[in-house]
């Protein structure tokens, strides 16, 4: 056996709780849209998540169409620029990845990898899911409201973000404020649901220490979303109150078209302080679940136990506490006491530690494994890759001397979509291709599917690679039209028309993805209930797609951790979570 | 069946005490939290989340009120009541601070009395806890209505700072907020209570979970925080 020494139950324990009656939907309706089944939820978390994400890519298209051909469409002015990058950051990073990691792989993979039949409280789960609903719903609705949504940048920063020079100044701050406060009320619902369900609702034998890492890192940025939200949520609240009430939280006094404003003696500091203490979590929220989904997919299609899995726990904590108090960070240029700043660049570079300990990890899992290169093991591979260069990059930004010219240039572009843009949404894909066979029963096209691969992870350097070279070379960000600048050559003009060209074809690579998703829920292979021989617990339901409740009569025992592949003597080349050890198995066991 | 007898076949080791007994449980399977039902946990975790949230409103009006270079009103001077001919500093806060303290003390009998499955005793101090919470957001109204008619708006005021009203409006009425909705949750337990709904452990309208005496304990949790929190918000914002 590979069991690992230090997670051993003695025996397996008699439950401790007894079995809750699930609520059983009576009708089409609840059955599958006021669905209380997490597996549901995390569906309908997923179709919402895409689709609002689709928008935010078609904003991406219009913004490299400007920066790559200047002058060429005349459609995209200034104001509009703005309203684009607005949008599509906060889009990308709060209602796709947050959405989609938290809300729908949590949904979907924690009740079934922790051996539960359902989130502790499914009806809160459900109510969680529609307040989401309701938050995207307010924020397309900024796209048809008079003056459109607001072109503050992701950040919101005020003054600016409700002074009348920013587009949006009308309605959409204020829709695009209300709408945060909805996210964060309804993902406290779900986050709830998801932590007391890893704390309290694991099966028999299913210790802390034998979970798969995908819920270690679902678990982790769900805590970590908890205590990090409630700063945007204020942030929020306040800055609403500076733009309706005029109240001057964060407004200090100042001039707008010649004349004084009603504002003075707010703090726009303190916005940063609240939105970056939210705003570095967050980064590891989506940062975190894309470690352990991609832990997850290299051991299962390397056929090799993950390597270190004590030290990648550990390393998930650890980032999530450090990550608490790096904030400062991304405000270098906004000015700090040299010791704070010092203080600040030395916690971000400790990162670097347990980020390193889990990438080694990841290779020393590769090293002498049966590496498969399926779809999904593709994906994970262009994690490691992307999520490595991306984290370099890091390394030079969290330093305050070399942040400081760097600042608001493309180089900053480039690190962060390359380490939480690039990197997660590669996880994300494998996680969907792993995946797709349990929540479907069916395989995802292969063809289509190594296309889609190639075009978007080689597209996506095409695109953000040179981008780096921008940024050292001092172009800014956020600018509608660079112009001819003294320290731009005209070659970076080439450059950006080059990579335009690239997004295009990647943002069309996507589409095949969704029509492979469709397809293949029509004609993809039938899968099975196993395909890729995987150990962990949700590959081993009675019924493929799982049935309400999960597990059919009873509840799954789990004897080891889910990393037991190629086990030496064993009868297959994993052993699966809940298979008896050898000694049950003689005593006439049926699992 | 074979495997069901073979499990319980063993016996659960006991359970060291102290941080042995922590490590313990967090490396047991099943539950992290021993006997924590699984409501109870997720109260003290939304707690966690919303302690972060009044902190966050705590930790910014502190910080404008440090950065605004107008002077800050003197609390001791607009929170006086005059009384007869006496101007008396900070009487109204501390009548309702003493109220919503004392609603602690009334829903912690309720919640012993719940335990013991006293219906009557239990739902009638849970409506003495709610008369008590629902006479605090009252007095509350009665001090925003006083200083509103002294002129304080969330954007400005006679005597100094503009941060002083948005401060004060923003932070009790979060405040009131949690507590009007205290209220609501605590007036629906105790018609539960009264019912004996936990008795016949009747199942709840939108989640068909059965119902328990336990509930009254989860509501407690969440009233003793606003309470807790406001004895931060009074030494903050009315002392400071």
């Amino acid at each position: 056996m590979v069991d690992v020494p230090f997670d051993t139950v003695a025996g397996v324990p008699p439950a401790e709780v007894g079995e809750v009656e699930l609520y059983h939907p009576r009708s089409w309706w609840t059955r599958y849209v006021f669905s209380q089944d997490a597996k549901i939820i995390a569906i309908q978390y997923s179709i919402t998540a895409m689709s609002i994400g689709m928008v935010a890519l078609v904003l991406s298209w219009l913004m490299r169409l400007q920066l790559g051909f200047p002058g060429t469409f005349s459609f995209i002015d200034p104001n509009q620029y703005l309203q684009f990058i607005t949008m599509h950051g906060m889009i990308m990073v709060i209602y796709l990845l947050t959405a989609l990691f938290l809300g729908g792989f949590g949904n979907y993979l924690i009740p079934l990898m922790v051996g539960a039949r359902d989130m502790v409280f499914p009806y809160v789960n459900m109510l969680s899911y529609w307040v989401y609903l309701l938050a995207v719903m307010v924020l397309v609705s900024t796209f048809f409201v008079p003056g459109g949504p607001t072109g503050a940048g992701w950040t919101l920063y005020p003054p600016q973000a409700i002074l009348s020079g920013t587009p949006g100044q009308d309605w959409g701050i204020v829709l695009m404020l209300a709408s945060l406060i909805l996210f964060i009320i309804g993902f406290t619902m779900g986050g709830l649901n998801y932590v007391v369900t890893v704390l309290q609702a694991r099966t028999r034998g299913m210790t802390l220490m034998r979970l798969p890492l995908t819920v270690w890192g679902i678990f982790t940025a769900t805590v970590m979303a908890l205590l990090a939200f409630p700063a945007l949520f204020v942030a929020s609240v306040m800055l609403l109150l500076d733009r309706l009430l005029g109240t001057s939280f964060f407004m200090p006094t100042l001039v707008e078209m010649g004349t004084l404003t009603k504002y003075g003696g707010g703090s726009p500091i303190l916005f940063q302080h609240l939105f970056w203490f939210f705003g570095h979590p967050e980064v590891y929220i989506v940062a975190l679940p894309a470690f352990g989904i991609i832990s997850d997919l290299i051991s299962v299609h390397a056929r090799k136990n993950i390597f270190g899995y004590r030290m990648m726990v550990w390393a998930i904590v650890a980032i999530g506490a450090l990550s608490f108090v790096v904030w400062a960070h991304h405000m270098y240029v906004s000015g700090m006491h040299p010791y704070f700043g010092f203080f600040f660049a030395t916690t971000t570079l400790i990162i670097a530690i347990p980020t390193a300990i889990k990438v080694y990890n990841w290779v020393l899992t590769l090293w002498r494994g049966d590496i498969h290169l399926t779809i999904p093991m593709l994906f994970a591979l262009a994690f490691i890759i992307t999520f490595v260069n991306g984290g370099l990059t890091g390394l030079f930004l969290g330093n305050v001397v070399v942040d400081v010219p760097l600042s608001d240039t493309m180089f900053v572009v480039a690190h962060f979509h390359m380490v939480m843009g690039i990197a997660p949404i590669m996880a994300v894909f494998g996680g969907i291709y792993h995946w797709y066979p349990k929540v479907t029963g069916r395989m995802l096209n292969e063809v289509l599917g190594r296309f889609h691969f190639w075009v978007s992870f080689l597209g996506a350097y095409a695109i953000f690679f040179p981008m780096h070279y921008l940024g050292l070379l001092g172009m800014p960000r956020r600018y509608h039209d660079i112009g001819e600048t003294a320290f731009v050559p005209a070659s970076a003009h080439d450059l950006n028309a080059f990579m335009s060209v690239a997004a295009l074809i990647v943002g069309f690579a996507q589409l095949v993805f969704l029509f492979n998703l469709i397809w293949s829920l029509l004609k993809g292979k039938e899968a099975g209930g196993n395909p890729w021989g995987a150990a962990s617990l949700e590959w081993q339901t009675p019924e493929t797609p799982p049935g309400h409740g999960n597990w059919g009569k009873e509840l799954p025992i789990v004897h080891r951790w889910a990393y037991d592949y190629s086990v030496p003597g064993a009868a297959r080349d994993f052993v699966a979570q809940n298979e008896p050890p050898a000694g049950l198995s003689a005593q006439g066991s049926h699992a | 069946m074979a495997e069901t007898a073979l499990i319980n076949n063993v016996e659960p080791p006991a359970r060291p005490a102290g941080w042995r007994g922590i490590a313990a449980d967090w490396s047991s399977d099943q539950r992290a939290f021993k006997n924590v039902s699984w409501g109870k946990a997720m109260m003290w975790i939304f707690l966690l989340s919303d302690t972060f949230i009044f902190s966050c409103f705590l930790l910014s009006y502190m910080t404008t009120r440090m950065t605004t270079t107008v002077a800050w009103p003197n609390p001791s001077e607009v929170f006086a009541l005059t009384i007869g001919d006496k101007k008396i500093p900070l009487i109204l806060i501390a009548i309702m601070t003493f109220i919503l303290i004392s609603s602690s003390g009334t829903m912690a009998m309720a919640v012993n009395f719940g335990y013991r499955r006293d219906r009557v005793k239990t739902a009638a101090l849970m409506l003495a806890t709610a008369a008590f919470g629902a006479t605090f957001v009252g007095m509350q109204a009665f001090e925003w209505t006083k200083l509103i008619r002294e002129g304080v708006r969330p954007w400005g005021n006679p005597w100094g700072a503009e941060q002083f009203g948005s401060s004060f409006f923003m932070i009790t009425g979060f405040h009131g907020t949690h507590v009007t909705i205290g209220v609501i949750f605590l007036i629906a337990i105790a018609r539960k209570v009264w019912r004996g709904d936990f008795d016949v452990e009747r199942r709840g309208f939108f989640t068909s979970r059965k119902g328990h005496y336990e509930i009254v304990e989860i509501t407690g949790l969440y009233w003793h925080f606003v309470d807790l929190v406001w004895v931060f918000i009074f030494a903050l914002f009315y002392l400071w």
